[in-house]
């Protein structure tokens, strides 16, 4: 089924190795050695040479592929076929991939450029002589085999039948019996009659005609006759066969049910769910033509080796079904909610696209695998092979349900630049929280030296003080060795309104969600509808999104982020700006977490009582005109909009009900 | 999978047997069969089974172990079911003895499906066999130790004192032996700790003489040093070389130290569903002097998660007997349903396959909050006039249900549609949990030395009544479909305690306490009672209170450890008595008694 392709037709090769030029022609005698048998025990830790894999900072494999040669027996007429241009794309593809060397003795994985992938169009014994003259064939030790349809008439093997030694195989019809666990690939079978631009892709979301099309040609005569008996009763299953008019030549682009020609592959566009019955092989190219029309394939093939399932979900792909269980066939399709189906149709046609759809995808797929099976520490993820990269999908980096224990307490971080009066008098305040583990004071005044030790307050807690090197907003958020707890309360040196139980309640609130941040005073952002931007609020509105960190409790890790993994943009405008390092980092933990930030108590204010909000002043228009413009950078930045809205905030238990003061833990909670 | 499994069998259903027990089985065996027996899936009607179980110990084969049941193939010749093992589940933790410690076992297990322990690549049938953990005989039936991390200080930054540790025998020759034996090399007294020790056996000394071994001397001295279990729990990696046997991994996943792979062709616990490069880093044998480079290689979010992973896996497939054996269960019944089986995302993201069931696995973690609910007119009531035969029918699977949210309220529970509205939004950030407004409390009862229940008011609760209360309707399924009757008899004998389940299950899941959010308090006393129960002759009765408590600890027992947890947080509306005008705030009613 490969087409067939004579050098000359190779247009301008970009490698050496492919040019007919460099291609010698050799000779094989009858008494050329083969290799050996298949050594059908393999596993990747017994056969597979590691020590020329070698380590680098790349955890990259190197693959080299030998030059294409002619041979020829002693008659002088030619062993081996042309190379098919599908084969001669993979070639090229390896070539053109980070993964090629053109050196054989620092290569981890050797490709012989011998054409392999029907078993058909290949004299098996001949071949097995040629893989053994090989210069580094050593048994077929790292050597790759690309093959797509093994086996031959009557029994068609599940595996080549050419000696391979211990050579691994790429395979496209592997059964749970020939397949070599952590040692071979499963391949999907590539059918060069699909053309997808022939085929306009329809949305997931379209109606389909029928629930389910089998377009199989050639079925076996005991599922042909369930699949009558289903057609019988199931006017929604379209069963099509070969057209009686192609008896003879093969036509194809066409199926028919009785008289009625149906253009195929594109009829599969028409149905929900297309099946896959197992033929005289176990791997059908029915399976690649059923994807690449983005319909859902029910493989009914029991002990199939699903392509590339090493790395892909097929639960996420396909339905399986057994092959005793083709006669409740409608009946298990009908389980699928119309959710699932638009899940798996997009699942079918994403995993297609990237991993299927030309001999390049597929040669480069079969190499990673392998790649990440030398490097399995640097490898691909579950998430990275099987999620949409478009789907964003958050994975919030502490997953756990993690509530730490309450005796570790918290560091109070506060940045101050030099005033000393306000500073000691919010030390003084904090140390009065019972869970106060530690205060950190982050001197951010490079022209005036802290005080000496002994004229600071003594609070009968630690007290540490770390002097930066450059006055930044974002020292507040550096993750110093200095906090030994997990919690941090973010503190400004102003911040003198908030009582002792206001904090210890807050710290409580953040152990039961360590993942938030968790503040007093709260902002929220609104669309403008006019100018389509992003506003800064700070009216007594109903929604929160944000929290002011001014005195906001969060989690270590959270520093460590903001320090080293916030994009360098967004850190950049905050430090330029001296402004906005809050708002950063309520949009940082809200884009990894997806979730939003808590207010807690009715604060609405938290520096001197006496003076007035200004943010709430409408003269400091410039101010309200910074923070909004922060937004919209920031948003820009991170190509969405990270924050949620929410209507509620974290008040004590008994908070306001008609209840004795002392029967409450939490009396002392501010009202502004 | 396919040619020696009869799935005919399976058609009523997934549905396990166990052979009557006619002989003595070791203490471990019989808590699995306990566990089976008391799970959904048992069946006493061999007729009905898709899947059988020995009543034979097949647990230990060695030779040399006390446990070891004497000719099994004469008494599985026995069985008039054992049909050449098809459609059975074969245990096994040891097999072989010293000093090959040979995979086989001594008899003939047919076409069973071997669930085993310690269980190389090659011997390993894939889609038919099982890799089972290796266990020990404390692993307690249920509940289960918790995973470190959840109750230690300073998990995150995720680095401890050492970066890799370990600390074992070497055997000098034999299975094991060269990879422990070069241990030494990367060892380095500062971050990484790798101790071995030659004792091992009577004849050690003797042994090492013959081999011309110089090392020991030096290796007991550095071995002696450390003590295992604080390395373990001080060492962010922890090496697991192979040995006779894979043991030391359980241990690792426990104390949430990432394991480091060095026993290549292993078969890992339950490899064909989860995902062990999410908990593990893969080393090679062959490659020992890259270990240390490549853990070194690795930056703090990929070691965190990691190690949170660990933690995850330990506590949902690990910790106890129970859960072993249902995962177990959990795979062959995805093997069944092959259509219905869950995805490895389900599997391996919290809060894991045995609290998702089949129906729910599409949603790719959680759950996803819904908007469509609630819609204030317009909606169409379904009024379920059936046979109520128990009080748990309240949590019935209705299909009729179709959105996320479900309100569960009592006939007489009267709330205002700013209550039920905020309560909405407040559950739609949280999904997983059950949100509501009246709420209880659990206590340990020192005199009666037993947990118990309390309705007074206090600054924490654990539970809040279903009488008024939104949760997603996922959690009916599970209460429908995943609790055997062994938990709902006590719902159905006492016509009471639902609720509490209902917590109890959800805590569960979650790990998390459920939400409360605030309410108008004038119907505190008169609409909720003393026990929360709308209808208040019932719930004055003392009977009925006492009932709740003896509930609670009763369910304690049953899921083996005490699920709820505690919280000191209410959610109430921004505004919330504010002193501001009434009118910009958004739920007013709830402030208007």
């Amino acid at each position: 089924m490969f087409s067939q392709t004579n050098c000359e037709d190779i247009s301008d090769p970009k490698h050496l190795f492919l040019r007919s030029e460099n291609s010698k022609t050799l000779e094989l005698t009858t008494s050329s050695p083969g290799a050996s048998p298949r050594d059908t025990r393999c596993t990747y830790h017994t056969c597979f040479d590691v020590y020329h894999c070698g380590y680098n900072d790349k955890t990259r494999i190197s693959v080299y592929i030998y030059p294409v040669n002619q041979y020829v027996d002693q008659a002088g007429n030619a062993v081996t076929l042309p190379v098919s241009k599908e084969f001669y794309e993979m070639l090229e593809a390896i070539a053109d991939s980070p993964y090629y060397t053109n050196d054989p003795d620092m290569a981890c994985l050797l490709v012989p450029s011998v054409d392999l992938l029907n078993q058909n169009s290949i004299r098996l014994r001949e071949v097995g002589q040629i893989l053994a003259s090989l210069p580094w064939w050593n048994n077929g030790n790292n050597h790759l085999l690309f093959n797509m349809l093994p086996g031959g008439s009557p029994d068609y093997s599940t595996v080549l039948e050419v000696d391979t030694g211990k050579a691994v195989i790429a395979g496209g019809g592997f059964s749970t019996w020939s397949y070599r666990r952590t040692f071979d690939v499963s391949i999907p079978i590539f059918n060069p009659l699909i053309q997808p631009d022939k085929m306009p892709q329809k949305s997931y979301l379209e109606k389909r005609t029928y629930l389910l099309i089998s377009s199989q040609t050639s079925l076996h005569k005991e599922y042909r006759d369930v699949l009558h008996e289903i057609e019988k009763q199931e006017p929604r299953f379209l069963f099509i066969q070969k057209c009686p008019t192609d008896e003879r030549t093969w036509n194809f682009s066409r199926r028919c049910k009785e008289n009625v020609a149906y253009d195929y592959p594109q009829i599969l566009q028409d149905s929900t769910f297309c099946l896959v019955v197992r033929g005289a092989r176990i791997g059908q190219p029915a399976l690649f033509d059923v994807m690449s029309a983005g319909c859902i394939p029910v493989i009914v093939a029991d002990g199939y080796i699903l392509p590339f399932s090493e790395v892909l979900d097929w639960k996420r792909i396909a339905v399986t079904v057994l092959e005793e269980e083709l006669e409740n066939l409608i009946q298990i399709l009908e389980s699928y909610s119309q959710e699932k189906i638009y899940e798996l149709r997009q699942q079918v046609t994403f995993i297609w696209q990237k991993y299927f759809s030309s001999p390049k995808a597929i040669a480069l797929t079969t190499l990673r695998i392998i790649n990440d099976r030398v490097f399995p520490y640097a490898g691909k993820s579950y998430e990275e092979w099987n999620d949409m990269p478009n789907t964003k999908t958050i994975k919030n980096p502490l997953f756990l349900p993690l509530r730490p224990p309450s005796a570790q307490g918290f560091t109070a971080v506060i940045l101050t630049y030099d005033r000393l009066e306000s500073l000691f008098k919010v030390i003084h305040s904090v140390a009065k929280v019972p869970s106060l583990a530690k205060v950190v004071v982050v001197w951010n005044n490079q022209k005036k030296s802290p005080p000496p030790m002994t004229s600071w307050p003594d609070i009968g807690k630690p007290l540490k003080f770390v002097k930066t090197r450059k006055n930044k907003m974002s020292n507040r958020f550096f993750p110093y060795d200095e906090i030994q707890t997990e919690c941090i309360l973010a503190l400004d040196d102003d911040i003198v309104m908030l009582t002792a139980d206001e904090l210890e309640f807050a710290y409580e609130v953040w152990r039961e969600f360590p993942d938030r941040l968790v503040g007093f005073p709260s902002r929220v952002h609104l669309l403008d509808n006019t100018t389509n931007k992003w506003k800064y609020e700070s009216e007594w509105t109903n929604d929160i999104s944000m929290v002011l960190t001014g005195a906001a409790f969060y989690h270590k890790y959270f520093s460590y982020l903001y320090t080293h993994a916030m994009p360098v943009e967004l850190k950049t405008w905050v430090d330029e700006h001296m402004n906005c390092e809050d708002i950063a980092m309520n949009f940082l933990m809200s884009n990894v977490t997806g979730k939003a930030a808590i207010k807690v108590t009715p604060r609405k204010k938290f520096k001197c009582p006496e003076c007035v909000n200004t943010e709430m002043l409408s003269s400091d228009l410039g101010h309200m005109i910074e923070r909004s413009d922060c937004i919209n950078q920031f948003t820009r930045i991170y190509q969405s909009m990270p924050l949620k809205s929410i209507e509620f905030r974290a008040d004590p238990v008994l908070y306001k009900d008609d209840f004795p003061d002392v029967l409450k833990k939490y009396k002392d909670i501010g009202m502004l | 999978m396919e040619t020696c499994f009869d799935f005919n069998k399976c058609k009523l259903g997934f549905k396990v047997f166990i052979y009557p027990i006619q002989e003595r089985v070791s203490e471990t065996y019989s808590k699995i069969l306990r566990t089976i027996q008391n799970s959904i899936y048992y069946t006493s009607d061999p007729e009905q089974a898709c899947v059988f179980i020995l009543s034979i110990d097949t647990l230990d084969r060695d030779t040399l172990s006390k446990d070891y049941a004497k000719d099994i193939q004469s008494k599985l010749d026995q069985l008039s079911l054992w049909n050449n093992g098809k459609n059975h589940i074969v245990l096994n933790l040891y097999s072989g003895t010293w000093p090959n410690y040979i995979e086989s076992l001594d008899f003939d297990i047919g076409e069973a499906m071997i669930a085993k322990a310690s269980l190389s690549v090659f011997k390993f049938r894939p889609g038919f066999d099982i890799s089972f953990p290796l266990f020990a005989k404390e692993l307690p039936e249920i509940g289960g130790e918790r995973a470190y991390v959840y109750n230690s200080i300073n998990n995150i930054p995720p680095f401890r004192e050492y970066l890799l540790g370990f600390k074992g025998k070497r055997y000098l020759t034999g299975i094991g032996s060269e990879t422990r034996n070069s241990l030494y090399h990367i060892h380095n007294k500062e971050d990484i700790i790798l101790l071995t020790t030659c004792r091992h056996g009577k004849n050690w000394q003797k042994k090492a003489r013959e081999l011309n071994d110089t090392r020991c001397k030096v290796d007991n001295e550095e071995y002696d040093k450390y003590d295992y279990k604080k390395l373990l729990y001080n060492a962010t990696f922890c090496l697991v070389p192979r040995g006779r046997r894979l043991g030391s991994f359980r241990e690792a996943l426990q104390a949430g130290c990432i394991p480091v792979l060095l026993s290549n062709g292993w078969e890992l616990p339950f490899s064909e569903v989860i995902d062990w490069s999410k908990a593990a880093v893969w080393g090679d044998e062959r490659l020992l002097f890259q270990v240390p480079s490549i853990v070194r290689s690795l930056s703090v979010p990929e070691i965190l998660a990691l190690k949170q992973q660990t933690q995850f896996l330990w506590e949902t497939y690990f910790s106890s007997i129970e859960k072993i054996v249902n995962t177990v269960l959990q795979i062959v019944k995805d093997r069944v349903n092959k259509h219905l089986a869950r995805s490895l995302a389900v599997w391996n993201n919290f809060p894991g396959a045995l609290s998702v069931l089949q129906e729910y696995s599409t949603s790719k973690s959680h759950p996803t909050p819904c908007t469509k609910w609630p819609g204030n007119l317009g909606v169409p009531v379904l009024v379920k006039t059936r046979n109520i035969k128990s009080i748990s029918d309240r949590f019935q699977a209705f299909p009729d249900v179709q959105t996320d949210a479900v309100f569960s309220l009592d006939e007489d529970a009267l709330i205002t549609t700013d209550e039920i509205d905020f309560a909405f939004g407040v559950w739609r950030e949280f999904p997983d949990r059950i949100v509501g407004y009246p709420a209880r409390e659990h206590f340990y009862d020192t005199t009666k030395n037993r947990w118990s229940y309390t309705s007074t008011y206090s600054n924490e609760y654990s539970m809040i009544l279903t009488g008024a209360a939104v949760y997603h309707r996922y959690y009916n399924y599970l209460y429908t479909n995943s609790l055997s009757t062994v938990y709902t008899q006590i719902v159905d004998q006492s016509q009471n305690c639902e609720d509490i389940l209902m917590n109890f299950l959800v805590s569960h899941v979650t790990k998390q306490p459920p939400i409360k959010v605030t309410h108008r308090k004038i119907y505190k006393e008169s609409m909720l009672g003393s026990s929360g129960r709308t209808r208040t002759s019932f719930s004055l009765d003392q009977q009925h209170f006492s009932q709740r408590q003896a509930c609670l600890a009763h369910f304690v027992q049953l899921f083996g450890y005490m699920p709820l947890i505690r919280s000191k947080v209410r959610m109430d509306p921004v505004l919330f008595k504010d002193p501001v005008s009434n009118l910009r705030k958004k739920f007013r009613q709830i402030e208007v008694i």
